[in-house]
């Protein structure tokens, strides 16, 4: 309640009639209930969305490359099935989140542009290579794990559509990450080689898969705009204490430990607390120095040129079958 | 050979290759002959499993990753549930058969051994093989043998996805552009010398009768659909010779190794490793 002149984008306000949705748009916002497609909303409203879920969808994109890179690789058939149907639920993810961003008024094809012309941005982790088979392992708990508690909360997402594809992602994920946990508790309990590749890739994705909850709060500048409108819940802090809390827990039953020594719950404020993270790497990969981005954005480029001809083919053909429903 | 499947499983339930795993460790034991014909079934499935597995991610559009990779999920379900059975005569899991054999031990044919090639190829082999596939699982479902009965019955449904999926996009690429025209027609062309060996009738189907398809029997229903799909995107049947072929023996193409090599490599470097 308190937040309404806050939330007002001053950008939108102009005619009675934006008078009328900002008032409508302030009282969905401070009821927490839900903002659809066609109600009005401000301007960057509308734009943080669109660039969130939009990144949200490249990442789905982009993520599905270090794992597609063990598909034709995994030791036995059932986790070769497991991984390509986890493979394809992230293709699918990339879909429903396109859908709900189309939503808002972009196209599918130029957001798709904007990842591959580099305009916009994915998650940074997905620049790190999977150069074991226990990275599998590493990247569903890890990786899917920090996604599941980033996402969690945005399944109340003030918008509409974004908070349902939500909730079929987060459900999907949950999977992603039992099974990503069975591999390496599979490898920690195997020959000294597997827990030891397990370790390696535990030790490889930890830092990154914390960083996957954004900068420290105090570096965080758009994250109070959107906690006003009701997209984001919780600070990036108060998230990734969360995560590393969990998963200090899950890392006891595999028998390894997360290269960290400083973690620790601390009694007075109620938090789990960790080592400092290597921010310089953080921003380092995010202006595209990691050691994949310049493979991740070739492989995504090369694909859609590739591809081109098909796609023309199919709206030619398209084209064809109506013109020729239209003459009988 | 007897009427009766040695896991007695009946179509509709118990499919999956993890029930079939669980029948032959309570004994189950097909004969060698049976099991080298499930071989048989299993590596196509499998390797063409492991190539289109390939595009995920690569695709030219993302409906197509998911399209192709359901189809390689489904290929490497039937793979799984045959070799599991197959490996029952010789105490060896779907596992020892997939990573442990040698290459001339593999019972694939020539075409799902081929490499991708552009999308069109791609279309191409799946095309022929998806219509070979349909017509073989859609009789081997009466198979004396249940258990190869059932798992054709299971994944008879799937094989009619896959033949649709193909179809549809041989209409659209022979009828699409000129560009993917010409591409469709080289892509057909290019595995069409690897047709022929799907169709040969060999010494270990004529001591199966009843419990395997006769592969020459396929032939004329798999040239008149072809033909009737082909002239619908307005290709042509390739005219092309047959290749010499491994006639299902222990000779592969030249491409099976790569493959191989591929998909065994993790596993062998782990040797008696659990996943
Ligand atoms: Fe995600
Ligand atoms: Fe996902
Ligand atoms: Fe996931």
């Amino acid at each position: 309640m308190a937040t309404q002149t806050d939330v007002r984008d001053l950008h939108a306000v102009g005619s009675e009639e934006d008078q009328a949705g900002q008032a409508y748009f302030d009282k969905i916002i401070a009821d927490d209930s839900r903002i659809e497609p066609a109600d009005w909303m401000p301007e960057g409203y509308r734009k943080t969305l669109t660039r969130q879920i939009s990144q949200h969808a490249h990442s789905e994109i982009i993520g599905m490359q270090p794992e597609a890179n063990f598909i034709t690789r995994a030791p036995s058939l059932k986790r070769k099935a497991i991984l390509m149907a986890k493979v394809q639920d992230e293709a699918g993810h990339g879909l429903y989140l396109y859908s709900a961003a189309e939503t808002l008024g972009t196209p599918r094809e130029e957001l798709f542009d904007q990842l591959l012309t580099g305009k916009a941005k994915y998650s940074s982790i997905f620049n790190y290579p999977a150069l074991t088979w226990a990275d599998m392992g590493a990247i569903g708990w890890l990786v899917d794990g920090a996604a599941i508690v980033n996402q969690v909360p945005l399944c109340r997402a003030s918008y509409g559509p974004y908070g349902r594809a939500m909730v079929r992602v987060c459900k999907e994920e949950s999977f992603h990450q039992r099974q990503g946990f069975e591999i390496l508790l599979e490898l920690a309990n195997g020959t000294e080689a597997q827990k030891q590749m397990a370790q390696d890739a535990i030790n490889r994705f930890y830092a990154p898969a914390l960083m996957m909850f954004g900068p420290n709060d105090d570096e965080s500048p758009n994250s109070q705009q959107s906690m006003r409108w009701n997209i984001k819940r919780f600070s990036n802090d108060e998230l990734r204490q969360r995560f590393v809390g969990m998963i200090q827990e899950q890392v006891k039953v595999l028998g390894l430990t997360l290269p960290d020594d400083q973690i620790r719950f601390n009694e007075e404020t109620g938090k789990w607390e960790y080592g400092e993270l290597d921010w310089n790497e953080f921003y380092e990969v995010l202006k595209g120095r990691g050691p994949c981005n310049a493979q991740r954005m070739e492989r995504r480029r090369e694909a859609h040129e590739n591809g081109a001809w098909v796609r023309e083919a199919a709206s030619a053909y398209a084209a064809k079958q109506s013109q020729k429903a239209q003459v009988a | 050979m007897s009427g009766e499947s040695a896991t007695r499983i009946t179509p509709g339930n118990a499919l999956r290759p993890e029930d079939i795993a669980e029948q032959v460790a309570a004994g189950t034991k097909v004969s060698e002959d049976v099991a080298e014909y499930a071989l048989r079934l299993g590596d196509d499935a499998l390797i063409l499993a492991q190539r289109l597995s390939w595009w995920i991610s690569r695709a030219p559009e993302i409906e197509e990753d998911i399209a192709l990779g359901n189809v390689a999920l489904d290929l490497l379900g039937h793979a799984r549930s045959f070799l599991t059975y197959a490996g029952s005569a010789w105490g060896k899991s779907e596992d020892d058969l997939a990573y442990w054999r040698q290459e001339s031990e593999f019972r694939s044919c020539f075409l799902v051994e081929q490499p991708n090639g552009d999308f069109g190829k791609t279309i191409a082999r799946q095309l022929v093989f998806s219509i070979y596939q349909h017509e073989l699982y859609s009789r081997l479902v009466d198979s004396a043998d249940e258990t190869l009965a059932a798992i054709a019955a299971k994944s008879l449904k799937e094989v009619d996805y896959h033949r649709d999926h193909a179809i549809q996009w041989t209409l659209r690429l022979g009828d699409g552009t000129e560009e993917s025209h010409r591409r469709m027609q080289e892509g057909l062309n290019s595995v069409w010398p690897y047709v022929h060996e799907l169709f040969v009738d060999d010494e270990l189907i004529e001591r199966l009768p009843g419990v395997a398809v006769r592969p020459s029997e396929l032939r004329a229903p798999f040239d008149a659909l072809l033909a009737q799909v082909l002239g619908e995107a307005t290709l042509e049947v390739p005219d092309v010779q047959p290749a010499m072929t491994g006639n299902r023996g222990t000779r592969h193409s030249e491409h099976l190794g790569y493959l191989l090599a591929e998909m065994q490599v993790v596993a062998r470097e782990h040797p008696g490793a659990t996943w």
